[in-house]
Parts: C-alpha cells; structure tokens; sequence
C-alpha cells in the first residue's frame, strides 16, 4: 500500500492544525493529487485497453492486425468485419453469421429471466411474510444450490432433458436457466421483502385480503427496485452462460457465447481477428448496454448477491 | 409467526387451501431444489463409484475413479493449476481491488465515473474477455509484434504459447474481469467505516500510512471474507475463459479441474472418472461456501 499517496483527507501534515483541515484540503493541488489521479488514469487505460483493442480492430482491414498495427486507429475504416460477423462469418459448419445465435440467446433469456424472477418475487413473499418452521435452513439449502460447480448437474441434466424431450433445444436451455436462476432470484426479494413493513401485510390480512392479493396490492407496487437489480443480474448471467449453452445445445440452438467461441476457435481458413472482434462486441453489447443504462442496479445486485449471503 | 396458526381452525377445504396457500406457492421450488439440486449432486456422487464411460451405468466399483483419477496426470496437472491460479487470481484481485477502493476514497472529482470504467469487464461474458485477450496476448499479431513494430526489436511476450507461463495469461485476463468488483465491494466498506474515529487518529499524529495499516485495514475484514469466498468459488469453477483464451493449451499447460472434468466425461469417455472429479470440485466449494452461509444465516436471525 506504500504506493498509495498520502489523501489529502488524511494528510498528515495537516493533522497538526485541525482547524484549518477543511479549507486546506480544498483547496490545495498538491503532488500527492496530481500523483493519485495519474494513477487512476492509468488503470482507467489498463481497464479500457481491451475495449480499444475489440473497437478499432474490428473496424479496420484484416491487412492492418496482420502488419502489426494492432494498437493503431484504423487508417480505412470498414464496417465489413461487422457485416461478416453479423450474416456471413463461417460458424460451425454453416456460414451464417451469428445472427440466429443472437436470436436463440434473445429467445432464451427472455422467458428465462422473466419466469424466474417471478418465481423468485413469490418465494421471497412465502419465506418472509408467510415464514414456517425450517424456512431459514431451506433457503440456505436453496443458497448453497447457487454456488455448486455446475459440472456436478451437467450428466444427470443431459439424461434429464433426454426424458423431457428438450434435448439440444433452445426450450431446453431455458428449463435449465430458470431451474438455476431461482435461488439467486429468491435470494434478491427475499432480502428485500425482509425489510418491509410486515404490519402492512398482517393488517391487510385483517381487512381479509388473501394471499395474493396482499402480494399485487401491497407489495408488488414497492417491488420496482429490486425487480431491476434481479432482472439485470439473471439477464446477464443467463446471456453471459456458456457451460451450459455449450453442454445442451445442437448446432442450430447454441446460444451468442457458444457461437462466438466456435467462430474464433474454428481451424479452417484465414483467421478473421477483425470479424472475430466485431462478432466479441455483439456478443458483449446487451449486457454492456444493460450495464451503462443501469450500473448502479447491476452493482447492487453484485453486491448483494455476494456480500450478503 | 406463521399467519395460518392465526387463522380460525374451522376446517372447511377452502379454509385449509387458503392456509396451505404459501406452502403450494413454494412447492414447485422446494420440488425443483430437490430434484435438480441435490437429486443430481446425489446422482453425480452415485456415478462416481460406478464404471460409467460413455454413459452412465450403474456397476458398483467402489474407490477406483477416485485412485485412479489421482495417478491420472492430466489431473495432477488440473490441481497443481488450479493452486498456482488461484492464489495469485486471489490475492491479485484482493491487492488491486484494495489499492483503488483506497485511491477512489480520496473525495475524487468524477468518482462514479471512473468507477464505471473499473467495473464494466465484469458485465461482459468470458467468452468475450478471452476472446479479446486472446488476440491481444497473441505473439503473432498481439502486444508482442506492436512493440516490435514500434522499434524495440528483441521485445518478447509469448505467454499464451509457452507450457511454463500460459496459466499466467489466464490470471492476467481474471484479474481483468474481477477486480473491479472486489474494488466495489471495498469501497462499500471503506464507506462503513467511522469517520470519527479516523479524524481523532489524525489529530494524534497517525501517519497516513499507519492509519490505514492499524485502523482501515482491519475494520475490513468481512469485505475481505466475501471477497476471498466470491474469489475463491470462481476460481474453482473457471472454465469459460480457459476455453476461450487458451483451450486448456498449449498442450495441458492451462487445464483447470473444470475443463478436465468436461473432457472426461464428454469427450473421451471416462464418465466414471469425470463424476469423481465433479465430486471433489464440489466438496472443496461446499467446504469455502458452507460455513460462510452458516455464519451469514446465523447473524441474520
């Protein structure tokens, strides 16, 4: 920690005189500053490298990443990797593009994340307002089943979807998301739930509202936050996913990550870095999106998905 | 506490439907949990004592997986990995993660903003964050032929192609990915620290370094035990970015117990051996995540 400069909040030259704190450490422009945020610049660039790299390599010739201007601006921009990536790139065996792959994981997340967080909103209501005896140890036992190594369920889920009849599926997908996607839902509302009034609920009960209509009058209405913050979290988990997509998917139900995989690691031909780039970037724009758009739910939900057990 | 304890015992089916209500809401998931939670740990455990190869079968052969995965080298390979891997994705992240919670900390202009661009790998997929890396890190067309081109002609960084350091190349792109979310988690308890108590330190004389060192640093403690648990359990169950940034290669340099596991049982047949490692991912989780869900459960009553 020795690198960290001396906060002028902290600064110990000032310690002596804590009268005029406030007005030194406002306005001074010390060397510590100027040395605090050439670091923070710095891994502002480290962050932001690989970003660059994606960006420009996927709009410049594949001529240019071969003659070692990898780290340079394109000197013809072209949109043609994007093109490629988009409808025409080799994927598999069939040069498609990875744009149905696009669609099968917009085909899959939607129902996904929808049917589980409403699963997710209902077990948080259950288990803080309608508590029973053993709730706390089942939903410690609904907790631990988040953080299993999902290679522990991939053989007997593979038979499984055989059963149903969802083998290699997009359907199948989704069964398998929404099964592991509830206990973090649960998780997110029932924390939540913790929090609200339960006076409300027992009132509303005396007035002989029942069950569910305490759940949409009561507290549904208040539900928006939380809501967001499962949603963003199961939506980029479930587009993020590849152990699975990879596991139970044909070729024409592979989600966006398995294609992009297949797309970069295929043997034949010229490699494409350019198009592998553009095709990088689509797969990353919804959730980049999702992240710029609402970061704050998305860092909520980290946290509380890790902090708060 | 249970609402049906209050309702007036009468007995009639719509009144015991009604009470049993939230029991049947919870149902189809405590079914789920069952079933494909732990009905398939059960499986899994069951399939690593039977001689299984490409599908599972269920003659009983005892401790063989087991004594046989552990002469297997590839998996001595995937453990000693894992090891290297771990440590140094662990307290890399938790070093950094530190370092710019502490920096963003100093009351700095556009805080959210540069905190936004910390943070951001962590939404992206893996996939993504090798592919990138990939390429970047590759001799060929990567940092290595930038800086040659730039002049700087004996510059070497082949890594990614060579068996001694192409699991450092994994660490480097995990870092990427994770330690902006160590630094949030952090910051938020830098955040919950008294500042009272750290203005009276300063009107003693604590430097800032031992402020930090004696005071900041120690009240941190449970951000630290999140963080190594979240750490740790992706550590474990890496799998996506080995795949995309190296392919377990060059050779079996980078493969990790999950990509073993994965080409045991689906691509060379070996399910039996395949379920047995799958079991010893799970306990070494279970024995990170049971007690801190323990704890956490505890406190909360």
């Amino acid at each position: 920690m020795s690198t960290a400069p001396n906060s002028t909040t902290f600064d110990p030259a000032q310690s002596g005189n804590a009268d005029s704190q406030k007005r030194t450490w406002l306005h001074a422009v010390k060397p510590a500053r100027i040395i605090l945020y050439l670091l923070l610049g710095l891994f502002s660039i480290y962050y932001l490298l690989p970003l660059y790299v994606m960006v420009t390599n996927s709009l410049k010739p594949l001529s240019e990443i071969t003659a070692g201007g990898m780290m340079a601006l394109p000197q013809e921009w072209t949109i043609a990797p994007w093109l490629s990536a988009w409808s025409s790139a080799q994927i598999g065996v069939d040069a498609t593009g990875l744009r149905p792959y696009f669609i099968n994981s917009i085909v899959m997340v939607v129902p996904a994340v929808a049917l589980s967080t409403i699963i997710g909103a209902l077990n948080g209501y259950v288990l803080t307002k309608w508590t029973f005896r053993g709730a706390t140890v089942l939903f410690g036992l609904l907790l631990f089943g988040c953080f299993i190594p999902f290679q522990m369920v991939l053989i007997p889920m593979a038979r499984m979807l055989g059963l149903m009849g969802l083998a290699g599926t997009v359907p199948g997908l989704i069964f398998v998301h929404l099964v592991y996607g509830i206990g973090f839902s649960t998780l997110y509302f029932r924390n939540y739930y913790a929090a609200f009034p339960t006076e409300l609920v027992r009132a509303a009960q005396i007035d002989g509202a029942g069950f569910f209509r305490i759940f949409y009058r009561i507290l549904l209405p208040s539900s928006g936050p939380i809501a967001v913050v499962c949603i963003i979290w199961q939506f980029t988990n479930i587009w993020n996913d590849f152990l699975f997509g990879a596991s139970f998917s044909d070729f024409d139900s592979q989600p966006m990550t398995v294609a992009l995989n297949n797309l970069v690691q295929s043997s034949h031909g010229v490699k494409e870095y350019n198009v592998h780039f553009a095709g990088a970037i689509m797969a990353a724009l919804p959730t980049l999106f999702v992240y710029i758009v609402a970061g704050r739910y998305f860092v909520r939900g980290l946290m509380a998905g890790s902090v708060k057990g | 506490m249970s609402f049906s304890e209050t309702a007036n015992p009468r007995g009639s089916v719509a009144d015991r439907l009604r009470d049993a209500l939230p029991k049947l809401v919870l149902s189809p998931t405590v079914a789920i949990v069952a079933v494909f939670v732990y009905g398939f740990i059960a499986f899994t455990f069951y399939l690593s004592f039977t001689d299984s190869r490409i599908l599972p079968s269920f003659g009983w052969v005892g401790w063989t997986n087991f004594e046989n995965l552990f002469r297997i080298r590839a998996w001595d390979t995937a453990v000693s990995n894992l090891a290297v891997f771990g440590l140094l994705y662990i307290s890399i992240c938790c070093a950094l993660g530190l370092l710019l919670a502490i920096l963003l900390d100093q009351k700095i202009r556009a805080e959210g903003f540069i905190r936004t661009i910390y943070l951001y790998p962590m939404a992206l997929s893996f996939i993504v964050t090798g592919v990138a890396w990939k390429w970047f890190l590759d001799p060929g067309i990567g940092l290595e032929a930038v800086v040659q081109g730039w002049g700087w002609e004996s510059f070497r960084f082949n890594w990614i192609k060579d068996r001694e350091f192409a699991i450092y190349t994994i660490v480097i792109a995990a870092v990427w990915q994770t330690s902006g979310f160590v630094m949030a988690m952090f910051l938020a308890g830098l955040r919950g620290i008294d500042s009272e108590m750290l203005k009276a330190a300063q009107i003693d004389g604590a430097s800032t370094f031992s402020l930090y060192r004696r005071i900041v640093i120690p009240q941190l403690r449970p951000a630290f035990m999140s963080a190594f648990v979240v750490l740790a359990h992706m550590a474990i169950k890496s799998y996506d970015l080995v795949i995309a940034l190296t392919g377990g290669g060059p050779g079996t340099a980078t493969e990790l117990p999950a990509t073993f596991m994965y080409s045991y049982t689906f691509s060379r047949n070996q399910m039996g051996i395949g379920a047995a490692s799958a079991v010893i991912m799970l306990m070494t989780i279970a024995a990170i995540i049971v007690p801190y869900l323990w704890s956490e459960l505890r406190e909360k009553k």
